[in-house]
């Protein structure tokens, strides 16, 4: 024990889950405004924003992550010549949050239409009624009441993200799965302990998000 | 709101009777066809509301009463015909379409006030985002009219902890808060308690007396009888018959209002 001990201190386990988390905080954030601007999308009384946001949804949330990462990897960089940095691990990492910003999106947009299914269609009259146009409407009586509908759907998008962001190893970022990987190579008497340790630090992480999901989507419940 | 139009003589209309001609029209209809489907919700429907009228509109389930509210505000499209609002035409979609639907209020029956907003908020939001109005001052005519329909103390309350009663008031301040030119409700006091209707027919009795133009989807006909100027009964899409309320309630002419009035009289 005290010797796997020793060896868990030779590798930057911290470091490595704090990318993951950066990674999940850019991403998320990201896939959270595209993901609104989505759902106004495919709400919109403009028939071809429809139609542009259900076919950016069908597509994203059917093809596989790492697909969508890989083609980050080897074509958006080499061929379309996208870089964000010279340093090259800083370059993954931000192709890395495109490949998760748009993958996720499609979810985060399916999130607010549940959470838009929870909003009385009476909600959307009153603001028309008022003179409030569609934007307005959107922006100020749909969303606010949707977003507040749809805290679990979107916490569970969240737990997914966080979970996904190990897929940009295929990157060699300095993430978690990357480190796990390299410490496996190394420590070959350690595979199950380590296999534990990394996986134990993502329960640590995502069982208090599902937490406070489950709580701010009670406090935060719209009462009718 | 002037109060000039008040005839204090108890059980007449407050207005001033059936098709008054020396009113300018402020609601127009002419033509007005309106499928849903291959069901036809409105008919040939040709109306006329003048300036502080007010209309009381009976029919049956499904006549179509609703669908002629949600028409004049452009809630629902018209296939044929035209919709004018003081002589002008209502747009289709857009920003301008918008404008206007703002000069004219509409009560829904399940009120429909915003749930995240506060009382206050729920009836500030349309004069501070629509008609620009400085927040200080929407906050302070939005106290008037709250104190007016009878909620004032409820002002940072949410929608849900009101009555039903409270939040229908609500929702006429909501409409008054706008300024319009007409408000159109739909059943207001369907969806009420029945200990409940007074309170919101009182508010929209003493906004018939201060010349408001209104049209009203009610059966109610107390209400009829002691505000209305003129009642039309729809049946399948189409306005059937056309009277003053005391005169349609006593003698209506076509079977169908007949039949109506009926079985609205028995229960
Ligand atoms: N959005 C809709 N889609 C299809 N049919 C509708 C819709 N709204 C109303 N209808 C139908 O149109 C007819 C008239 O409805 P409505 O105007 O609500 O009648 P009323 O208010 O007099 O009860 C009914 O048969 C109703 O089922
Ligand atoms: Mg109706």
């Amino acid at each position: 024990m005290a010797d796997f001990l020793t060896v868990l201190s030779e590798y930057d386990i911290a470091g490595a889950y704090w990318v993951n988390l950066k990674l999940t905080f850019f991403a998320g954030l990201f896939a959270l405004v595209l993901g609104t601007i989505l759902a106004m999308f495919r709400i919109s009384p403009i028939p071809s924003l429809n139609l542009a946001g259900t076919a950016y949804v069908n597509i994203l949330r059917n093809t596989p992550l790492t697909i969508i990462i890989v083609f980050g990897l080897a074509v958006l960089w080499p061929v379309l010549r996208v870089e964000f940095s010279e340093v090259f691990t800083v370059n993954f990492f931000w192709l890395g949050v495109v490949g998760l910003t748009v993958y996720h999106a499609a979810f985060f947009c399916e999130a607010l239409r549940s959470g838009i299914n929870t909003v009385p269609v009476g909600q959307a009259e009153a603001a028309r009624a008022i003179g409030l146009p569609f934007l307005d409407s959107a922006r100020l009586v749909i969303f606010p009441q949707a977003f507040r509908g749809a805290i679990a759907p979107l916490g569970n998008v969240v737990i997914a993200l966080i979970k996904n962001t190990t897929v940009v190893a295929a990157g060699s970022v300095s993430e978690i799965a990357t480190l796990m990987r390299e410490m496996i190579e190394n420590e070959s008497n350690y595979v199950y302990p380590i296999f534990l340790t990394v996986a134990v630090g993502f329960v640590i992480i995502v069982v208090p998000v599902g937490m406070l999901a489950t709580y701010l989507s009670r406090r935060l419940a719209v009462s009718r | 709101m002037s109060v000039e139009d008040v005839t204090p003589v108890t059980d007449a209309p407050v207005g001033r009777g059936a098709g008054d001609s020396t009113r300018e029209p402020l609601i127009v209809l002419s033509g007005v066809q309106k499928h849903f489907g291959d069901l036809h919700v409105l008919r040939d429907i040709e109306l006329t509301v003048h300036k502080g009228e007010v209309v009381v509109v009976l029919g049956p389930s499904g006549s179509g009463k609703s669908t002629l509210c949600r028409a004049i505000n452009r809630l629902e499209p018209i296939d044929e015909g035209e919709i004018t609002l003081d002589g002008v035409s209502l747009p289709l979609e857009g920003k301008a379409l918008a404008r206007l639907r703002a000069d004219v209020g509409m009560v829904f029956q399940s009120f429909n006030l915003f749930a995240h907003k506060t009382i206050l908020e729920n009836i500030t939001l349309g004069p501070i985002k629509v008609k620009k109005t400085k927040p200080a001052e929407a906050k302070e005519r939005a106290m008037a009219l709250l104190e007016r329909v009878g909620v004032a103390n409820q002002a940072n309350k949410l929608p849900a902890q009101l009555s039903g009663g409270q939040q229908q008031r609500v929702a006429i301040a909501r409409a008054l808060a706008m300024q319009p030119k007409a408000i159109l409700f739909d059943e207001p006091t369907s969806a009420l308690d029945p200990e409940m209707v007074n309170e919101v027919l009182d508010v929209m009795i003493s906004l018939a007396k201060e010349g408001m133009t209104m049209i009203v989807v009610t059966h109610e006909m107390g209400f009829a009888r002691k505000a209305a100027d003129r009642v039309i009964f729809m049946s399948d899409g189409q306005i059937v018959e056309e009277a003053g309320p005391e005169e349609f309630f006593t003698n209506p002419r076509s079977d169908r209002a007949k039949d109506f009035l009926g079985k609205i009289l028995t229960h």
